[in-house]
């Protein structure tokens, strides 16, 4: 556990790449492979279900620490992390103890794993046994491996490289063996490894090569002719694997999930062998897109019914070929891939007809191919652009055509070229305290927008605030706090903010009526008093296709 | 039977020996605890303080207004209320402040706190019917180490800088902490530095009799300072400044208690925080407010509202007294800052605003969609 601890202080002390590389290769190398099996687990952000509840923690932290619950809850709004504010308050562990000499997987087996079996008498005495054990440091970590909340700030990427590193095998396939692996043993982290290619290599999805947001304008890519247009997807980016008979589905989450879309991995039955397609799932009903809110019922169910795929029917469009009979093909060119992909036959969704009112998807599929926009001029492309929101997508992909398949974030040949989001003016009613580098100062805010005459409140959301703003609203906040109900506080309406947002949708968890998609603040309205901020039936104006709407259960 | 002290627009005012304690405007006679800009206002007619604070009391008022002095222990009577004043170990010449009249006894305690300090009188317990105390750090996160184990951190912080050619740079409130500092560390190490503002404490401290290391000054035009060897003290509002362009490759550290939480740590960019205070932690304020077997505590700085609630729970007639800035109209940039921090900068940063500046990003993003109705 000490050496876990190290570690997590070590990278959340440092922010040079090349240093963290070098802790983790250092932790790697030190670990025994059991440990390093569970530290690599948390390290991907993999899974960690909690193993008992906050509010039993916070009781018994307060016992232990002989004070009253509200008080801790205090510390807490103060310090703004609760592994923190449980590790402050408790008592200092006993002088002379030694420190926790059992192992990250020896310590998780002992107390996190039980901690989920035993009866609730047993796991207040396996936690305050621990805490008289463990340093003020190693709390911190325990707490959050115990809650589920144990993020450290590492890339996969990074990850990958530092075990690849260790294990003296190329970058780009230790990220293959890593994919997709939710969890591991000492015997699997002995395997990734190996210095020499495994069964295992080619059973897994490719690294999925990302994005960046353009930033400069269209034409500095040079000549239209080089890139190839595709609609920005509203749906969860995901490969097929078809290996060997079986098809697996794999979301960018490195999750699979196959189970979730039988009908999709029935479709893929048909295709050849060693087949590896690129694309996105889509809820798809009559022939038109249900929108990302749909999609989500079907990822996220526990169970997949058969009334839920009834209801939200799924579909996968492919926008490219990654592998063709058992061969890698990421080293061709873009356009390479895509004359290969066409050849595999799929049918094209009517690129000019993608909208809510047509019916793009032709009855009776399941696979699609992303279809290219023809395109003259950088022009023809902005105008279609500009008719993304309507048709419910997002905006545009351009991908050049001469490029290779990379790996991660590598920028230049892909960019995605998203519509600007929608905005409104919205007027601070409630402000919380933020957590992590902003704990203690006000920088979470609800919103609301009038109606009949009242505010009601319409969207949660970060600040997008810079950092001197912030500290100024906070200000405002406390002068202006009309009640206090625990860390939220309530206050006079007098700021207006303009949010950003990137779609609406009716829904009846909302008091409102409806809800905000990815909202953020974009910007301070100091010329705006709160009369002037916008209207409730504005932003339900804003409702624009169904294509976003939640589907009515 | 009247309070012997009220909170008026002045500060606290003592009606029945007509004069103020720390009082926040000009008034004629004014009682202060130490000589932190939050408890010494500038022109004030006239002073009381502890013998001991005296030159640097002096160093923050000016010349010209008489500065009367007590010892630690000994009194004064001022129209019939009898004064004395104890130490409150909090910086060089702290004190509390012992009112009797009728029977009655008030104590203000100013700052103070219970760990040994090389450079001032250890804090004295002091009976009271009624107690004003600080809760600065009234919360149950905050207990500090031995300072022994601070001392040697930071040695070995300076250290590691050493050996890979940085200079240290320390930053901590110019009067009081930094010479705590200055004796704290081991001087054999290497060369200790001080900012200007950090030296004219130091004068007024060696004025006084308090004995420190060798700490060498900053010369006018200076181009290179420290030669990644040098601890260099100097106050919070440096960090970020061209000043510390002078030493070249630096580790910035800031000395404060607020260096507990890791997220006011992170959020002000320091490449490290030692938990350095000269305010009681939190076992200390209950020990002293246990002490002075007081049955009414005004709790003032802070936490106040939690500490006085929790006394409430325990049996005392407990209340908050506000602070400085509540209820006024904010007289300058400074007090802004120091009122929009009220909650995080500890109130004698006396150096300047609070920086501002903080580069940071969240912890966890992603947006979330649901209202917050409380
Ligand atoms: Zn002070
Ligand atoms: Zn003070």
């Amino acid at each position: 556990m000490k050496r876990f601890s190290e570690l997590y202080w070590r990278l959340d002390a440092i922010t040079s790449t090349n240093e963290k590389l070098a802790a983790l290769q250092d932790y790697f190398a030190a670990a025994p492979a059991a440990d390093a099996a569970c530290a690599l687990h948390v390290l991907s952000g993999g899974r960690q279900p909690r193993a008992v509840s906050t509010a039993l923690l916070r009781q018994w932290a307060a016992e232990e620490a002989g004070i009253p619950l509200w008080l801790l809850e205090e510390c807490y709004a103060q310090a703004g992390d609760l592994a923190e504010t449980l590790a402050l308050v408790l008592p200092p562990a006993a002088t002379g103890t030694e420190p926790e000499a059992a192992g990250l997987a020896e310590l998780i087996r002992t107390t996190i794993d039980r901690l989920r079996s035993e009866p609730e008498e047993r796991k207040r005495e396996i936690v305050v046994n621990v805490w008289r054990r463990l340093g003020m440091q190693e709390r911190i970590v325990w707490h959050k491996l115990l809650t589920g909340g144990c993020r450290v700030g590492v890339s996969q990427t990074l990850v990958a490289r530092a075990l690849a590193e260790v294990a003296g095998v190329d970058p780009a396939v230790m990220a293959h063996r890593l994919m997709g692996r939710d969890t591991h043993t000492a015997d699997t982290y002995r395997q990734l490894l190996d210095p020499e290619p495994t069964e295992q290599d080619s059973r897994q999805p490719y690294p999925f090569f990302l994005a960046a947001p353009l930033a400069q304008e269209p034409p500095e890519l040079g000549p239209v002719a080089d890139w190839q247009a595709e609609w920005k997807w509203d749906g969860a980016r995901a490969q097929l694997v078809c290996r060997g008979g079986a098809v697996a589905v794999w979301t960018r989450g490195e999750e699979l999930v196959s189970a979730a879309f039988p009908e999709i991995v029935a479709a893929a039955a048909a295709l050849p062998a060693g087949t590896v397609l690129d694309g996105e799932l889509l809820a798809i009903r009559d022939g038109r897109l249900l929108g990302f809110t749909a999609l989500s019922r079907r990822i996220s169910s526990k169970r997949t019914t058969k009334k839920l795929i009834a209801e939200v029917p799924c579909g996968f469009v492919a926008y490219d070929l990654l592998e063709e009979s058992g061969n890698d093909l990421r080293g061709l060119p873009l356009a390479e891939r895509r004359s290969r992909l066409e050849r595999l036959g799929p049918p094209a969704v009517n690129a000019a007809t993608v909208s809510a009112e047509s019916r793009p998807f032709a009855d009776g599929h399941t696979l699609w191919l992303s279809p290219c926009l023809a395109a003259a001029s950088w022009a023809d492309l902005a105008a279609a652009r500009a008719t993304a929101r309507s048709r419910g997508v997002e905006g545009l992909m351009l991908k050049r055509r001469s490029g290779a398949y990379g790996v991660g974030r590598t920028r230049g040949d892909w960019w995605k070229w998203k519509i600007e989001p929608l905005e409104i003016d919205a007027v601070l009613l409630y402000a919380q305290a933020g957590h992590g580098r902003r704990a203690g100062l006000h920088s979470d805010y609800t919103l609301g927008l009038w109606h009949e005459g009242r505010l009601v409140p319409i969207a949660k959301a970060y600040s997008g605030l810079s950092d001197a703003e912030i500290v100024e609203v906070d200000r405002i906040v406390r002068s202006t706090t009309r009640e206090k109900h625990g860390p939220v506080r309530v206050v006079e309406p007098t700021l207006v903010f303009q949010l950003a947002f990137e779609g609406v949708a009716l829904s009846t968890r909302h008091k409102s009526g409806v809800s905000v998609r990815f909202p953020r603040i974009s910007r301070w309205r100091r010329d705006k008093q709160p009369a002037d901020a916008a209207g409730l039936d504005e932003l339900v104006r804003m409702i624009g296709s169904p294509a976003v709407t939640e589907p009515t259960p | 039977m009247p309070d012997l002290l009220e909170l008026t627009p002045d500060g606290l005012y003592c009606r029945q020996g007509d004069f103020h304690v720390d009082p926040w405007r000009r008034v004629p006679r004014a009682i202060v605890t130490h000589a932190h800009a939050d408890h010494a206002r500038p022109g004030c007619a006239r002073y009381l303080c502890a013998a001991p604070g005296k030159l640097v009391l002096r160093e923050r008022v000016g010349g010209g207004m008489p500065i009367d002095t007590l010892r630690f222990g000994e009194s004064l009577t001022i129209n019939g209320v009898r004064v004395s004043l104890h130490s409150s170990g909090h910086v060089l010449g702290a004190a509390q402040v012992r009112l009797e009249h009728a029977g009655v006894t008030w104590v203000v305690t100013g700052d103070y706190k219970t760990q040994a300090d090389p450079t001032c009188a250890p804090f004295e317990h002091v009976e009271a019917d009624v107690l004003i105390t600080e809760s600065t750090f009234g919360l149950p996160l905050y207990r500090w180490q031995d300072p022994a184990e601070i001392a040697a951190a930071i040695n070995a912080w300076w250290r590691e800088n050493q050996a890979a050619g940085r200079t240290s740079v320390i930053l901590a409130y110019a009067l009081g902490k930094a010479q705590r500092l200055a004796a704290m560390v081991d001087p054999s190490i290497g060369p200790i530095v001080g900012h200007g503002a950090v030296m004219k404490m130091v004068r007024a401290y060696r004025d006084s009799g308090v004995r420190l290391p060798s700490i060498d000054g900053v010369p006018p035009r200076a181009r290179k300072v420290g030669n990644g060897r040098a601890l260099v003290i100097a106050p919070p509002s440096v960090a970020g400044s061209r000043w510390l362009r002078l030493f070249g490759d630096v580790s910035v550290a800031m000395a404060s208690g607020w260096m507990t939480i890791r997220g006011i740590r992170r959020r002000r960019g320091f490449d490290r925080g030692f938990v350095v205070s000269d305010h009681a932690d939190f076992p200390g304020l209950l020990e002293v407010i246990e002490a002075s077997r007081a049955r009414r505590v005004l709790v003032t700085h802070g936490a106040t509202e939690a500490l006085a609630r929790l006394l409430r729970e325990r049996g005392l007639d407990a209340g908050t007294l506000p602070t400085r800035f509540m209820g006024e109209a904010v007289p300058d940039r400074r007090s802004a800052a120091a009122d929009a921090n009220a909650d995080e900068a500890e109130p004698e940063d006396d150096d300047g605003a609070d920086n501002d500046d903080r580069g940071h990003d969240r912890d966890d993003d992603g947006a979330d969609d649901a209202e917050s109705a409380p």
